[in-house]
């Protein structure tokens, strides 16, 4: 998984009808380090992750284990929204 | 699947239902030399791991078939402790 802020959604009225009902979510991919590497993805959210949270997404055809994104054309999902991360037992991120 | 090193942990209470209880580890890929060879990711653990540790990983949809609830997305999973490298 990556590391992601989240730093907005995408509305969107005309769409695939599989993901009809899908919450998209702008992410911008961090690195462990909590910087910004600038690349970014459209990841549906499926654990109500808000604007500004950081969180963690799955890509690939794991971002289809989910079951309301199951066998749909999906290949981004956020899966946790974190609380803090260290590295070398250093925190890097704690969320306020 | 790919050998890697522990160098993190990340704690998130709010996750995917399914994965209560499965913990996250900040892993950095490497070669049999174990130097880097990609920037650092986050596994699932599935062999209970510690910081330092040098793992095996799984990627892509393989990675959740280590854990017990499969259906889950996760495309990163620590699934073993390497003792020795002979290359």
């Amino acid at each position: 998984m990556q590391f992601g802020r989240v730093i907005g959604s995408v509305v969107s009225t005309q769409k695939d009808p599989k993901i009809m009902n899908f919450k998209l979510l702008v992410v911008r991919t961090l690195n462990p380090a909590n910087e910004d590497t600038g690349s970014y993805v459209v990841a549906v959210d499926a654990v109500g992750a808000g604007v500004g949270e950081v969180v963690l997404y799955a890509t690939g055809s794991s971002a289809r284990q989910t079951v309301q994104t199951d066998a749909k054309p999906i290949d981004a999902v956020i899966m946790a929204i974190i609380d803090s991360w260290d590295i070398q037992g250093e925190v890097v991120f704690r969320k306020e | 699947m790919y050998l890697g090193k522990v160098i993190g942990r990340v704690v998130a209470t709010q996750k995917y239902e399914g994965l209560e209880g499965v913990r996250l580890m900040v892993v950095q890929p490497i070669d049999h030399d174990q130097k880097p060879t990609q920037a650092p990711l986050v596994a699932a653990d599935a062999a209970q791991s510690g910081l330092g540790d040098i793992v095996y990983c799984e990627s892509g949809r393989e990675a959740s078939m280590a854990l017990d609830e499969k259906f889950v997305p996760v495309d990163q999973c620590i699934v073993g402790h390497v003792d020795e490298i002979d290359a």
